[in-house]
């Protein structure tokens, strides 16, 4: 499914450069469980972004299904992003003013479904994470967990091919990331995603069957007994 | 969703959406209320020019008396020169001349103009003054009291009595072309001329002279000693020197001045026309004198003058300023909204959300506050014109001589002074020029919002929204969406 050949990432700014990746070479087959793993700031959330196709390479290439994403255009790479990819972020990024449906209805707006379609299809992705009946709070009326729950149905609303979630527990406490860590294990064996997650959590990590480490920018795999579906 | 979006984010931010709205709303009231200020002083200039002008004028043609001409107004009573009357004779004479210092011309002129290219409507007009002075011969000739400058004045015992009255009276084309000194826009009483009254002895009187001489529709009226039934009382503007119109026709009879006119009022197609159609009639005509409602303005001195320069000069400017300081207001929060929001437009973006669609919803967020400015402006626009309009004091305008006597604009008034055989020539005896000259014309100054001044401010409050929206969204898209997650990672 993924590709990526020779990768380099490097950010300009405030005069010295910062290489976040250097010469990453890794594959993800389709519906693998991949956990990455690292310090602090050694480049994990920027290769989850370089395979969501929110970033480019400086070097190299990310391939997708065969197409490489850092030559893809702005609009076509946002297309992808509305199809192919859901996101899940540490910080849940939730828009305060929209309920729990309609933060869950804005990922199928690029899809321009329709609005009864879209409110049907909200209503069943929040039923799948359990908080059907909190369809109208607002995330400030919602708990981490379920906040970072609705981030997950949001993220699923569109039957993508991937799931990319950075730190999907890093805000929540231990009962809550068992809760969350179950559930995208669960989803990921009931249909069949293919799920990259980066996280320091390593009980997050002994789910997956392959970890990948990074550390200052290179990357090094460390295969696992493989994790049944 | 975009509305839903839209609305919320708004109501999450309604102290600075309030801050952002209302500053447009004020600039936009601003442009409202000078733009209805200006407006009321234009229309008060109109009210005055009109008032020396006639109604939609936009020049005048008249030709001054040549040197030699015209002279005082002789009175004549019988007998040759150096024969005196019997003292003890009563005597009244009437005399109805052409205004002093204009000249007339035949009125085919006005027929010539009309053929101009650019000309929409012409009207010709004679401008004439009727005096009359009645009395009794003394031993010695007229008393020398009594020779005031009000319209009838008279002196008591003796020397004999001498009355002495003038007014002024215009003939005007029996058939309303909506143009010129009297239109059928300006009868409140009775009906205007018809044609069948071209050579009638039919009267129009201005109400304020109706009054002072308790006249109304079915009196009459005496015009060079004939009477005239008063078929209509016409509300003249403040200023307005005209007692009297009659029908051109029976205006020349009366004077002696069979086919001439004093004045031709020209209306023009399109204010564009005005400098080639003055350049035309001076061409055909070398003699004329060509006054335009420019030329007439320029002459306006008073405090309408200086209202007229207050509302273009420091309202303009204001309102101006207002509406910059506005709009960077309004820009400057939105920048800092979305500077706040930059993880949102990040998320969006990372669902796919083209940049496109996310410059929308900010430019809609400030679309909308520009929409409800705008509102907001219209009715302080409306609230401010009702202050200007209730507290602004009634202003004066005076007209300058050169403009009042070279353009001899009908109804100017005067009476020379009298010649009397055998008593010798007196001279300025009495004196009454235009109206406007010795009083300055009172105007109320309203302020009458514009549809004009709505669809500027609708303009302006959308172009207020679109530069605040923009510049925020300017922001908002320049961002790439791993850039934008990141500012907060």
């Amino acid at each position: 499914m993924y590709e990526l050949t020779d990768v380099s990432k490097r950010f300009d700014g405030s005069g010295r450069g910062v290489i976040a990746l250097e010469h990453v070479n890794l594959t993800v087959a389709e519906g693998e469980l991949l956990a990455v793993q690292g310090p602090t700031g050694q480049g994990k959330t920027t290769l989850l972004q370089l395979l969501g196709g929110l970033d480019r390479p400086s070097a190299g290439s990310v391939l997708f299904e065969g197409r490489d994403l850092g030559k893809l255009n702005e609009n076509d790479l946002s297309d992808l992003r509305a199809r192919a990819f859901g996101f899940v972020f540490q910080t849940f990024n939730l828009i305060p003013t929209l309920t729990a449906q309609e933060n869950v209805e804005v990922a199928l707006v690029p899809l321009h479904v329709g609005n009864k379609e879209r409110r049907s299809r909200a209503v069943r992705a929040l039923e799948e994470v359990d908080l059907g009946e909190r369809a109208t709070h607002l995330p400030a009326e919602l708990s981490g967990g379920q906040q970072q729950r609705v981030a997950i149905a949001r993220a699923l609303v569109k039957d993508p091919k991937v799931l990319l979630a950075d730190e999907p527990t890093g805000n929540l406490d231990e009962e809550m990331r068992d809760d969350i860590i179950s559930l995208l294990e669960g989803l990921w064996r009931d249909r069949g995603l293919t799920l990259v997650v980066v996280t320091h959590d390593s009980v997050v990590a002994k789910r997956a069957a392959r970890v990948a480490l990074i550390r200052k920018g290179h990357l090094t795999i460390r295969d696992r007994a493989p994790a049944g579906r | 969703m975009f509305f839903t979006y839209l609305g919320r984010e708004l109501r999450r931010r309604r102290k600075q959406a309030i801050v952002v709205a209302f500053g447009l709303a004020l600039g936009i009231g601003l442009v409202v209320t000078v733009s209805a200020a200006s407006a009321g002083v234009k229309t008060a200039q109109t009210k005055v020019l009109h008032s020396l002008y006639g109604v939609g004028t936009d020049m005048s043609v008249t030709e001054s008396a040549s040197a030699g001409t015209g002279g005082p107004t002789r009175f004549r009573f019988g007998g040759s020169t150096g024969t005196r009357p019997k003292a003890g004779t009563k005597f009244s004479r009437n005399n109805l001349t052409p205004t002093p210092g204009e000249a007339t011309f035949a009125s085919s002129t006005a027929a010539d103009i009309s053929k101009l290219k650019g000309v929409s409507a012409v009207t010709g007009g004679l401008a004439l003054n009727d005096s009359n002075i009645s009395g009794t011969f003394g031993s010695f000739g007229f008393g020398s009291g009594g020779f005031g400058s009000a319209s009838s004045s008279s002196s008591s015992g003796s020397p004999p009595p001498v009355s002495l009255s003038s007014f002024s009276v215009a003939g005007v084309q029996p058939t309303s072309t909506g143009v010129g000194l009297l239109t059928a826009s300006e009868i409140t009483s009775g009906r205007y001329f018809t044609s069948a009254d071209s050579t009638e002895a039919v009267a129009v009187v201005a109400s304020s002279y109706a009054t002072q001489h308790s006249l109304k529709v079915g009196s009459t009226v005496d015009v060079a000693g004939k009477s005239l039934k008063v078929v209509g009382i016409a509300d003249m503007p403040s200023g307005s020197t005209t007692d009297a119109f009659i029908p051109l026709g029976e205006a020349q009879k009366l004077a002696g001045l069979s086919g001439k006119i004093s004045t031709v009022y020209v209306s023009v197609s399109s204010a564009s026309d005005v400098a080639t159609v003055q350049s035309e009639v001076e061409h055909i005509f070398p003699k004329a004198t060509v006054t335009t409602s420019a030329d007439l303005a320029k002459e306006v001195t008073g405090s309408l003058s200086n209202a007229a320069g207050l509302a273009t000069n420091l309202g303009k400017w204001l309102a101006i300023a207002a509406l910059l300081v506005a709009f960077g207001i309004a820009a400057l929060l939105m920048m800092g909204a979305v500077s706040r929001r930059v993880r949102e437009f990040g998320t969006l973006k990372a669902l796919g959300w083209r940049t496109r669609r996310v410059v929308g919803q900010v430019m809609g967020e400030g679309l909308t506050l520009g929409i409800v400015g705008g509102v907001v402006g219209i009715g302080l626009g409306f609230a401010g014109s009702a202050l200007v309009a209730g507290f602004a004091p009634t202003l004066s305008a005076t007209v300058g001589s050169s403009a009042a006597t070279s353009g001899g604009f009908g109804g100017g008034r005067a009476f020379t002074g009298g010649s009397f055989p055998g008593g010798g020539s007196r001279p300025g005896g009495f004196a009454r020029p235009a109206a406007s000259l010795s009083h300055p014309v009172l105007v109320h100054l309203t302020a009458p919002v514009q549809m004009g001044s709505l669809g500027l401010a609708i303009g302006l409050a959308v172009a207020g929204g679109i530069i605040a929206g923009s510049l925020g969204a300017w922001q908002a898209a320049r961002l790439g969406p791993a850039a934008a997650l990141r500012k907060v990672g």
